[in-house]
């Protein structure tokens, strides 16, 4: 049951005519409009996309500067210490060295950022609370010798208890992480070490448990999963001449960085011009400040352009992680499957600070009841202050943590009721309408049963497909099997599994936040043409932004070319390229800025035109191939003529629907804008003996809402199909308990998947228009990242028999070793 | 540091003699991650990468001479039947990429214990050929690894060649890691059939401070294949001695528990791995195997 919602600024195809040129004043001469190319519900391909399988596409870390000098961060080597005594001394007798600059070097009376509450140091204060918090920079002019001069430097430690989870958080004689705290979460906080707490009552949970004929409980495990982009931090800041700088950063919201860099740096906004450089992956890592103030102040103080660049080892330490969590679920249920009530505490581990923490409480409190409807809940969830490294966004942003445990529930359900546990969530799928726990009703299509019914009627990959016949009788393909190329198995062992999950995720910023974003649309004449640029502050990190930017101008506009001018702060905010949002509200703000630019345009046309056709006047007016024309198809103009010297360039801010905060007892409110599901049907391969897996297929069901790019939908759906599938049998950034230090800070040993642990990845989308939204679109990005880590959970739980309540499964998992 | 840059053997020779220290690199796979990560910082590397005859191997009637910087994708290619072990080993090795730029010299000269090539040398049986400017010596791979990261060569030896029997029957290469491809050993094991002189030898990798045989696994397994009379009949291996030669590869491991895995877990994989390993190399002597795809 596809559907298209909205075309009506999509222009019909029509029959393709030669360009005419038009004198000026002579509208008279009609001419059919031709189709503009290249519009929305077009695949049409990234400008980039070339250039960066080639090799050839320029990264941040690739910028150059005549007389640059290169940043060096020297970070703790322990996870909880005061800092006795620091001495730079030996650091900046090394010849080479231009600065070096520790806490007391600080120019402004602000000396910390964060994104809601500004409790990190830009450089440690008497006290490191991480292992690997940056303590001091220094400004070398190779980098090597920045290195070196690093390493120089003498930091004495004195040890302090280390707080690592939430006993030890909690505890009542427990060593404060952040003391003297006063955001404003400390008011509604049980203890000094949560950041933030959320709870949400709904119904009376308890009454409601009498109801149930099954009850299920479950605790369940999340480990850390890291964004592993491919690009690690880095960026180049100039000193311009009237005392402010110039910083090109890759990151994932220029303006959120821009309001936390200026006041560090005692700078007005103003003197702080930052540009946008070649972004290589975000997934929420690039959220918060890593090197950004470091290179603004080294440049600042040596006078002279200064460039940092992470290597992989200190890019685990150079940005905040996903949450792990630990989640206590309770579900009940009726003996003909209908849900009865649900109670969870969801306690996710924040490490030293806070970055996003209270709003991944908000997101996993209010989402932690999935895609079910379920009346009578209690829920709390908290985020920790502890020792361990900072967390923050990441694809799923709390969603993630509770979909894996609410999934696994369901089964467990399904299985002590004898129910299918397709037609267990089908009979309890939420619906549009659906009031969710905190009141908000569901007031767009929300087709989860639909999404199963599609995964699951969908064939299955044939058996054995290791097997293969050939001349010489059977031959085995490893790499079909569990293990691969590494040779462990030729079938032994192995057991096939299938699992299905389905999640439910917010786009956009909830809770009341002014989620706005900015675009500047310039159309004018060139060589004879209207052309138009789109100019936002929108960080272009891969999700393709760039190129849907484009669509939409194309679509509103009627013009061929567009050009997208390099992301800025000469700009409004585009607001962050995260929570499945930017091609909701930066798009969004761009058809807003087109529909203005094309008032002004049609006005003109009026002003110089309307007098010579009748239709000026009285019929809708589009943009199409260049041209002004009629709903009807009637050519009125060219738009070179109505133009003629003349730029039309507007700059407006545009907003999706306001939100409310959730309130801080029952947590009640309309905190969302929009909603986005997916679901996944796994098929595993299990060496039982081994503990190895193979995910052999990873179908996905996911609406849409509005494909703007049906090639670009796709690759986001496969991609976080993948990354969901990676946190389910490899990747997790592994901390001691004794010591709260990283043990797997490399590629070598934090595991991503490769191509051949690549299943298939059978996508089916659903476009049910939310008409709310522009273009009736659903963000995409993150909802394929939740059901899947489920979905192959439980296919390995189907494959084993095992119960598996913790994620990323190990082989000693699997073996019982 | 010093970057030495011999264009011949000789020369390669010479300044190893005059700089001790000096630190080889061919492929650079292990090297270069140590100097990247700063885990050492040599006062002289040896660049060996002009001395062509290193990537040059002989096929002897007893042996293969494989050159110390041959690369793995060369023995993946070509070496197939005189080595199958290794060649399944080399396939394991990281990415394409690493595997044209590595090389058992490599492999020996860094002596890690999860160093992939190591379990097939020591099942097929191997010599290697080190060479100084005071002469050449051919050390038996059984008495080459002497520690964690610590071989037999002297200061002043370099890796010219490694000597491998060539098979004279079945051999096979198993390695855990927990990523289908381009993954570090969690442990390996390799295993080979030698009906010339009715033996299996055995080869484990990352399960001990050291690559190790499993020597009364194959002390057993000689034992019990001779008593059976299985080497004559080619029958079916009964479950009770591959079980039993399981148990005794497994207790031959001395493993840790680290980020990549369990001490437990790695002596329950090296046993499954003997078993299978056996399997498949006992169902080929048979002449009832199956050919694999994908592998080398």
């Amino acid at each position: 049951m596809t559907t298209h919602p909205e075309a009506t600024t999509q222009p019909k195809a029509t029959a393709p005519v030669k360009a005419q040129t038009v004198p000026a004043g002579t509208p008279t001469k009609i001419t059919q409009g031709s189709p503009t190319k290249g519009g929305i519900g077009e695949s049409t391909l990234r400008p980039d996309g070339t250039l960066k399988v080639t090799g050839e596409f320029a990264y941040s870390s690739d910028m150059w500067h005549e007389d640059m000098l290169w940043g060096q961060t020297l970070r703790s080597t322990v996870a909880h210490a005061e800092i006795v005594s620091i001495d730079t001394s030996e650091a900046l007798a090394t010849s080479g060295v231009y600065a070096v600059m520790t806490y007391d070097d600080l120019p402004a009376e602000m000396k910390n950022y964060g994104l809601e509450i500004q409790d990190t140091p830009v450089l440690a204060h008497g006290k490191v609370r991480h292992h690997g918090e940056p303590v001091a920079i220094v400004a070398a002019d190779h980098p090597e010798t920045a290195r070196r001069a690093a390493a120089k430097i003498k930091i004495e430690y004195r040890e302090l208890p280390l707080i690592t989870d939430e006993a030890s958080a909690t505890a009542p004689d427990a060593v404060l992480v952040h003391e003297g705290r006063d955001d404003h979460h400390i008011g509604h906080v049980p203890h000094p070490n949560i950041v933030h707490r959320q709870p949400i009552i709904r119904g009376d949970a308890d009454e409601a448990a009498k109801r149930a004929d099954v009850i299920v409980t479950g605790e369940y495990v999340f480990g850390m999963q890291d964004q592993a982009f491919l690009g690690p931090e880095s960026g180049l800041a100039v000193p311009s001449e009237d005392g402010g700088v110039e910083l090109y950063v890759a990151t994932q919201w220029l303006h959120s960085d821009l309001g936390q860099i200026a006041p560090v740096l005692g700078l007005p906004e103003d003197k702080v011009r930052m540009t946008l450089s070649g972004v290589g992956g975000a997934f929420g890592g690039r959220e918060d400040i890593s090197m950004q103030i470091h290179a603004c102040l080294l440049a600042l103080r040596t006078g002279k352009p200064v460039k940092i660049v992470y290597n992989r080892f200190e890019s685990f330490f150079g940005h905040v992680h996903r949450h792990p969590a630990k989640l206590h679920y309770e579900h009940g249920a009726t003996k003909d499957g209908k849900l009865t009530h649900m109670k969870c505490r969801i306690v996710l581990d924040g490490g030293a600070y806070a970055s996003a923490s209270p709003a991944v409480v908000g997101n996993a409190s209010s989402l932690s009841v999935g895609p079910y409807k379920i009346e009578d809940v209690d829920i709390e969830a908290v985020a920790l202050y502890t020792n361990n490294p900072p967390c923050g966004a990441m694809r799923g942003f709390g969603a993630v943590q509770a979909c894996f445990a609410y999934e696994a529930q369901m089964d467990k359900l399904a299985a002590k009721l004898d129910m299918d546990p397709v037609e267990f969530r089908q009979l309890n799928a939420m619906e549009q309408g659906t009031l969710l726990p905190t009141g908000q009703p569901c007031d767009s299509p929300a087709p989860v049963a639909e999404l199963l019914r599609r995964v699951k009627s969908r064939p299955l990959p044939p058996e054995q497909q290791w097997l293969a016949a050939g001349s010489e009788g059977t031959s085995i393909d490893v790499r079909a099997l569990p293990g691969g190329l590494s040779n462990t198995t030729h079938g032994e062992g192995v057991v096939r599994g299938i699992g299905y999950a389905v999640g439910l995720k917010n786009v956009g910023f909830s809770e009341g936040f002014d989620d706005y974003s900015t675009a500047r649309v310039r159309m004018e004449v060139i060589n004879g043409e209207a052309v138009a640029t789109v100019h936002t502050a929108m960080a272009e990190v891969g999700q393709g932004g760039v190129t849907v930017h484009a669509q939409i101008a194309r679509t509103e506009l009627g013009v061929n070319q567009v050009t997208i001018h390099p992301a800025d702060t000469r700009v409004g905010s585009a607001g962050s390229t995260s929570a499945s949002r930017q091609t909701y509200v930066t798009g969004g703000a761009v058809k807003n800025s087109c529909e203005a630019v094309r008032e002004k345009v049609l006005e003109l046309g009026r002003t110089k035109f309307g007098t010579y056709h009748p239709a000026w006047a009285t019929a809708e007016l589009l943009l199409e191939g260049g041209k002004v024309v009629t709903d009807g198809g009637e050519v009125l103009a060219d738009v070179a003529d109505v133009l003629e010297d003349e730029a039309i360039d507007i700059e407006l801010e545009w907003r999706h629907r306001p939100t409310e905060a959730f309130d801080l007892r029952t947590g009640q409110g309309n905190g969302h804008v929009q909603y986005s599901f997916a679901a996944h049907r796994a098929v595993v391969e299990v060496d039982t003996e081994l503990g190895l897996v193979k995910v052999i297929e990873l179908a996905c069901a996911q609406d849409v809402g509005k494909a703007l790019n049906p090639l670009s939908v796709l690759g986001q759906i496969q991609g976080g199909t993948l990354q969901g599938m990676g946190v389910a049998v490899m990747e997790e950034i592994i901390v001691d308990p004794k010591t709260a230090k990283v043990r797997n800070p490399s590629f070598t040993d934090y595991l991503l998947p490769t191509i051949l642990d690549t299943p298939t990845i059978p996508v089916d989308v659903l476009e049910l228009a939310d008409e709310h939204a522009p273009y009736g679109l659903r963000g995409i990005g993150e909802a394929p990242t939740l059901s899947s880590t489920p979905a192959v959970l439980a296919a390995i739980r189907n494959a084993t028999g095992l119960e598996l309540n913790r994620t990323p499964v190990r082989p000693e998992h699997l073996t019982g070793t | 540091m010093d970057f030495l840059r011999p264009a011949s053997w000789e020369e390669a020779l010479a300044a190893k003699a005059e700089h001790p220290t000096a630190v080889p690199i061919a492929g650079g796979t292990d090297v270069m991650v140590e100097i990247n990560f700063d885990h050492r910082r040599p006062e002289y590397l040896l660049d060996l990468n002009r001395i062509d005859e290193l990537t040059e191997w002989e096929v002897g009637q007893e042996s293969v001479r494989l050159g110390a910087s041959v690369p793995y994708s060369a023995i993946m290619e070509n070496l197939r039947t005189e080595l199958p072990g290794l060649a399944l080993a080399s396939h394991t090795v990281a990415s394409p990429q690493i595997r044209n730029r590595g090389g058992v010299g490599g492999n020996l000269g860094t002596a890690s214990p999860a160093g992939d090539a190591h379990p097939a040398l020591l099942a097929a049986g191997a010599e290697v050929e080190a060479e100084s400017v005071r002469g050449t010596r051919l050390i038996p791979i059984d008495a080459f690894y002497t520690g964690v990261k610590r071989n037999a060569l002297e200061p002043d030896e370099l890796i010219r060649a490694v000597h491998i029997k060539k098979a004279d029957g079945p051999q096979q290469y198993s390695k855990v890691g927990t990523r289908n491809a381009m993954v570090i050993a969690v442990c390996a094991f390799g295993l080979a059939l030698h009906p010339e002189t009715r033996t299996v030898r055995t080869g484990i990798g990352s399960a001990a401070p050291t690559p190790v045989r499993a020597k009364e696994a194959e002390a057993f397994l000689n034992a019990a294949l001779d008593e059976g009379g299985f080497w004559e009949s080619g029958k079916i291996i009964t479950p009770a001695i591959a079980k039993q030669f399981a148990a005794l590869a497994s207790g031959a491991c001395n493993p840790i528990d680290d980020v990549r895995g369990t001490a437990k877990y790695r002596r329950h994989a090296v046993g499954i791995m003997a078993r299978r390993t056996l399997g498949w190399t006992w169902e080929q002597y048979r002449g009832a195997g199956r050919t694999l795809e994908g592998a080398a």
